[in-house]
């Protein structure tokens, strides 16, 4: 009797509880994704494209912040560390574009361990300036470098091809990041739904009982970290060669703040939620274009409000 | 064959003397108490076996190893479990998730097994899920699995915190303060759930506990401390008849005795 | 220049920098202390003070003008207003969150500094605003070593604010129930202080010193700007922490030993100035992995 009352939920939400009712929706949503792109125009189509962009940044941030419960304010560095690896290596050393992918995964994930290593112990606060520092670190010494072009970035990174076809056009773009956020949704429900995502779950509950359970907590954090940084670090990959240039001011806080702000918005390590964070994230400033530059102010104040009122995020809690 | 030998512990604070020249140890497969007034540095003890306090020295040898100034959660992997005197339930998780907890340390699929769901990955989460379930069953609470720990009543949650524990297959189960609490049928109940999780399981067990009835009742082995040091050690009897033991007692908590 | 007088100038250079981060520290420290609280918004208290100084001064440069005594009088209302905002703040956005994980509160003050800086942004249009005085360039020239006296007063307040500052927190009642609080609120409570009122008192005396830092820092660069509050903060949390965050002493302290750093740090051949944040940010980072008490902190009982 208590099991049913647990699970039991009325309205829309009761029905996206049965498996086979949430493949349905997935289904759909998925196709309409995959057609989008016939009826939309250029605008829409780019629009969309940067949804399903800073959906990965999202989901990558939400494996730090929403599972693990660690704030990172300097997620765009392991972004920044993907592009500019990609980056220099397709346009200073000619490399292929997929052949750069493993690299800039493992520079980002290096980065992850450099950082996270020696800092998961601290206190959470402490660990949060710790990642803005570094942040900041990975921006200048991308600015004053001379293999990373400095403060005007690199330009002429080269468009990759896939089997013969070159991608160029918006419509290849809008796939490609349509595919990673697929990707990036699969991978997050799979961790989430593992022993590793459990122990995320444990260690951010309550550290200590954790500990007592034979959980190394410092262990599971870098997990999380690292895996983050990845996701980053993939979503800067293909970020390069769809701009085919980048500069440090792409990777400023302000960027952290904006996908960690979709992860906030849509609801701290639930999948669904962050990817309507992440489209919030994108569409808003479209949809209001004449706000300008009072953007980050009401980002900061639906931020605020968030936090005080419904600290869950827009996408309601599963079990009661 | 000694489990646990504690030798010559000692532990401080910012200069306040917590434990001094604590010496004890608990033979394997008995149930041996840890008792003293408040403040007598119990507590301390467990954090110190467990590894939550780093002592200032001593030895500490379990299962013939030294295991002083190790992580907690090696200590666990090494046989240690413990439960907390204050419930530490992960509170927002199901019951059956807050005791495949314990399974964590006994299993060791990473990431990548659980991306691709391989095929021990899959073997595990069922024997994860399994030996959560059994100990679940043990301590008779099999039916609440999938109720969310913090809804659970007060006796019941210390029973899932017996559970996760047992779940990491410890050799040493440390029991803080396990009766407080606990109703006098809460009592019997768990006087009787100790004797079977070492005569069913054969685990070993140290407990903390103010109840002297139960710790009288249950245990082979006690030993007194006050004021983190050694004052007397024996069997029930032996201790309770021990003047010193008395002196300790009546000078903070006679009625406790009585 | 000789070495010697390098060494003097970055020497008079490194503690004027200092004065600012120590008092901007002050308050990163005193809220930590008191409700363990990463305050995000303290930085941006720093560049509102600092607005706040400038509609002052301009407002009232037709009746005194625009040397000290109208100076003075910028300072002190500044200090209110921002003392002011940073109470309201905690109202609003803190004190709902005080039982809430960690995690939330820290968003949460995340989310004030975005409002903050992004307001201010917004009424600026993001430009920089001269921040004219009347203040004459003289100063004490010592050889090759110059000290402006507008440089010479700055450090003068900042040394009387942490000097009455120390005198209040020691010496009287609110001082002592604010470090009682540091160390257990629910006693306080059960003492019967009002520790709401005194978590309100901490936040305003440690934004309003932000706020004079930032008034400070208007008339010794000239000018304002909305991003100013995000690099200071982050220094002045350096600061606090070289000093042992939620030591008074520490801060002042910190934030010396911060200011000489960089100004010599300048110094070093071959590195740019460029380099300079790079360079504190990497102190902090190192700072807290190996020595995360800082320099005055109190340890804390050691857990593993």
């Amino acid at each position: 009797m208590i099991t049913t009352s647990a699970r039991e939920k009325t309205g829309w939400l009761g029905w996206l509880q049965s498996q086979r009712n949430r493949m349905i929706v997935l289904m759909v949503l998925a196709a309409v994704a995959m057609v989008i792109p016939l009826v939309a125009n250029n605008y829409m189509l780019e629009v969309l494209t940067n949804a399903w962009f800073y959906t990965v940044l999202c989901l990558g941030l939400n494996i730090v912040v929403g599972y693990a419960g660690l704030l990172d304010l300097g997620y765009a560095a392991f972004f920044a560390v993907g592009a500019y690896t990609t980056g220099i290596l397709t346009s200073q050393f000619g490399v292929n574009f997929w052949l750069t992918i493993p690299v800039a995964v493992a520079c980002s994930m290096l980065a992850g361990l450099i950082i996270g290593g020696p800092t998961l112990r601290l206190r959470s606060d402490y660990l949060a300036i710790v990642t803005l520092g570094f942040g900041e670190i990975v921006r200048i010494i991308a600015r004053n470098l001379e293999i990373t072009g400095g403060a005007s970035g690199l330009i002429g990174i080269d468009r990759p091809s896939f089997f013969g076809i070159e991608l160029s056009r918006g419509i290849h773009f809008y796939y490609v990041f349509l595919l990673l956020a697929i990707l990036a949704c699969f991978v997050s429900y799979r961790l989430q739904h593992s022993r590793l995502g459990r122990a995320w779950q444990y260690v951010r509950e309550d550290e200590d009982a954790a500990e007592a359970m034979g959980i190394g907590r410092v262990a599971v954090k870098l997990y999380a970290y690292v895996i983050g940084a990845m996701f980053g670090g993939v979503a800067g990959c293909f970020f390069a060669v769809k701009m085919t240039a980048i500069s440090p001011e792409t990777f400023t806080f302000t960027q952290s703040v904006l996908i960690l702000l979709g992860v906030v918005l849509g609801g701290m390590g639930k999948i669904p939620g962050v990817v309507i964070g992440a489209f919030a994230l994108v569409l808003f400033p479209e949809v209001f274009r004449g706000l300008g530059s009072m953007r980050m102010l009401i980002f900061g104040i639906v931020m605020l409000i968030i936090m005080l009122y419904r600290p869950e995020g827009i996408w309601p809690q599963s079990k009661s | 064959m000694l489990l646990l030998e504690v030798e010559h512990l000692e532990l401080s604070f910012a200069g306040l003397q917590v434990l001094r020249e604590l010496s004890f140890d608990v033979e394997k497969g008995t149930i041996a108490s840890l008792i003293g007034p408040n403040g007598a540095g119990k507590t301390s003890v467990f954090n110190c076996l467990t590894g939550f306090y780093r002592p200032d020295s001593g030895r500490i040898t379990f299962n013939g190893r030294s295991i002083l100034r190790r992580k907690p959660h090696r200590i666990t992997r090494a046989g240690m479990a413990r439960t907390f005197q204050n419930l530490r339930l992960f509170k927002s998780m199901t019951v059956l998730e807050n005791v495949m907890s314990g399974m964590h340390c006994r299993t060791s699929a990473g990431p990548i097994g659980a991306v691709f769901k391989t095929g021990s990955q899959r073997r595990e989460e069922e024997l994860i899920n399994l030996v959560s379930e059994e100990c679940l069953a043990f301590v008779g609470l099999l039916e609440s699995k999938d109720r969310r720990a913090s809804n659970l009543p007060y006796g019941d949650q210390r029973r899932v915190e017996w559970a996760r524990a047992l779940a990491t297959k410890p050799k040493l189960l440390l029991l803080d303060e396990p009766a407080a609490g606990l109703n006098h049928d809460e009592k019997q109940e768990l006087i009787a759930l100790i004797l079977r999780i070492r005569d069913e399981l054969g685990i070993t067990i140290l407990l903390i506990e103010h109840d002297m009835g139960l710790v009288m009742k249950v245990s082979e082995k006690i030993t007194v401390i006050d004021y983190g040091a050694k004052i007397a050690e024996g069997t029930a009897e032996e201790v309770q008849n021990n003047p010193r033991v008395i002196e300790a007692y009546l000078g903070s908590e006679d009625e406790e005795l009585l | 220049m000789s070495n010697l007088d390098i060494i003097l100038q970055q020497l008079a250079n490194g503690l004027i920098l200092g004065s600012f981060y120590a008092l901007v520290a002050l308050g990163y420290t005193m809220v930590y202390g008191i409700i363990k609280l990463l305050n995000f918004a303290h930085g941006d208290l720093y560049m509102v003070g600092g607005f706040v100084g400038f509609l002052i001064l301009s407002a009232i440069s037709g009746l005194l003008g625009e040397s000290w005594g109208a100076i003075l009088c910028s300072m002190v209302f500044s200090m209110l207003a921002v003392g002011l905002l940073g109470v309201i703040i905690q109202r609003i956005a803190y004190v709902p969150m005080l039982q809430a994980p960690r995690l939330s509160i820290l968003i949460t003050a995340l989310a004030v500094s975005m409002i903050l800086s992004n307001g201010v942004m917004a009424v600026t249009d993001g430009e920089y605003l001269a921040f004219s005085t009347d203040l004459s360039y003289d100063g004490l020239d010592l050889g090759n070593v110059f000290i402006s006296y507008t440089q010479l007063a700055l450090v003068i307040a900042a040394c009387l604010l942490m000097v009455i500052l120390y005198l209040f927190v020691h010496k009287t009642l609110y001082g002592k129930a604010m470090r009682a609080i540091a160390i257990d609120q629910d006693a306080c409570r059960l003492m019967g202080i009002n520790v709401n009122r005194i978590i309100a008192l901490t936040f305003f005396i440690g934004s309003s010193l932000a706020g004079a830092a930032g008034v400070m820092a208007g008339v010794y660069y000239g000018s304002l700007h909305f991003s100013m509050g995000f690099v200071i903060g982050l220094k002045a949390f350096t600061a606090a922490v070289i000093g042992g965050i939620g030591s008074i002493p520490g801060a002042m302290l910190g934030g010396q030993v911060l200011g000489l750093l960089e100004a010599f740090g300048t110094q070093i051949p071959f590195v740019g100035s460029e380099w300079k944040d790079v360079f504190s940010f990497g102190l902090l980072i190192l700072l807290l992995i190996f020595k995360p008490t800082g320099l005055l902190g109190k340890t804390e009982i050691e857990r593993m």
